[in-house]
């Protein structure tokens, strides 16, 4: 996982990897938050396009991130999810909590 | 019934093992050709299941996870995940959506939903105290309705 902290935008890009599970979204959820409370950033990114496989916690970690996140004012993209993975991401509504983009330029709702 | 080819195995409910899961059923499943699609929905359901039974059912404490794999005719994928861990006192409870009884541990609710939605039938057998049966029946080669794009 490679998090950076943009400062002049105030956007911190987390970059998944790999397989999110339960067992793997601990180590992913105690990063994250780390970096949040470090920088309380304005923008979230999580991007997707290396994220091979993800159940549930996934969600679980998005909504956990939002919960911290949106008293703060701060906002989430998930940028690049693969097919499999947009369709869990619709099926729970995160479109609700979340800017889901294929990009960083195109951005959908 | 007649089974086409069967699976079994049994895990300690340890977290790592959810991965292990859903190995066993990307090799169990790729011979009988399903698609990207069908087999992301399958290891879906099966991650859910197991994760299920480890933070759920031994909440934990040790214990086994098995799972058994099956190939039935017609092209059915059948997957039974059984634990011995507390059980579900009120299963419809936790069929609910976004119902869950492990919120500080940012669990969603959704994994029954997601169980539901990528297959075509889901059973939940579940005794307080004694352990949860689930088993779930996918056919592959049919085009969902609300699979479609």
């Amino acid at each position: 996982m490679q998090i950076q902290y943009d400062t002049e935008t105030a956007c911190l890009l987390v970059g998944l990897d790999g397989e999110i599970d339960h067992h793997s979204s601990n180590a992913m959820r105690a990063e994250v938050d780390a970096a949040i409370y470090a920088h309380l950033p304005q923008t979230l990114i999580f991007d997707f396009s290396r994220v091979s496989f993800m159940d549930s916690s996934g969600i679980g970690l998005i909504m956990g991130r939002y919960k911290i996140l949106s008293p703060l004012g701060g906002e989430i993209l998930v940028q690049d999810p693969a097919p499999h993975i947009s369709r869990i991401l619709r099926l729970a509504g995160m479109e609700r909590l979340a800017k889901i983009c294929r990009s960083t330029k195109e951005v959908t709702q | 019934m007649k089974i086409v080819n069967e699976f079994k195995c049994a895990f300690s409910a340890n977290s790592a093992n959810e991965g292990l899961a859903r190995a066993a059923l990307s090799a169990f499943v790729i011979p009988a050709d399903p698609t990207a699609q069908e087999l992301a929905d399958l290891r879906t359901v099966i991650s859910e299941a197991v994760t299920n039974a480890i933070v759920h059912g031994y909440r934990g404490t040790s214990g086994e996870v098995s799972i058994m794999l099956r190939l039935l005719p017609e092209r059915v994928v059948y997957i039974r995940v059984t634990d011995k861990g507390c059980g579900i006192p009120d299963v419809a409870r936790a069929m609910e959506p976004l119902w869950t009884s492990a919120p500080e541990e940012d669990r969603a609710g959704l994994g029954f939903a997601i169980m539901q939605t990528f297959t075509d039938s889901l059973h939940v057998r579940s005794v307080p105290g004694k352990g949860t049966v689930l088993t779930m029946r996918r056919r592959l080669g049919v085009q969902d309705a609300n699979e479609a794009e």
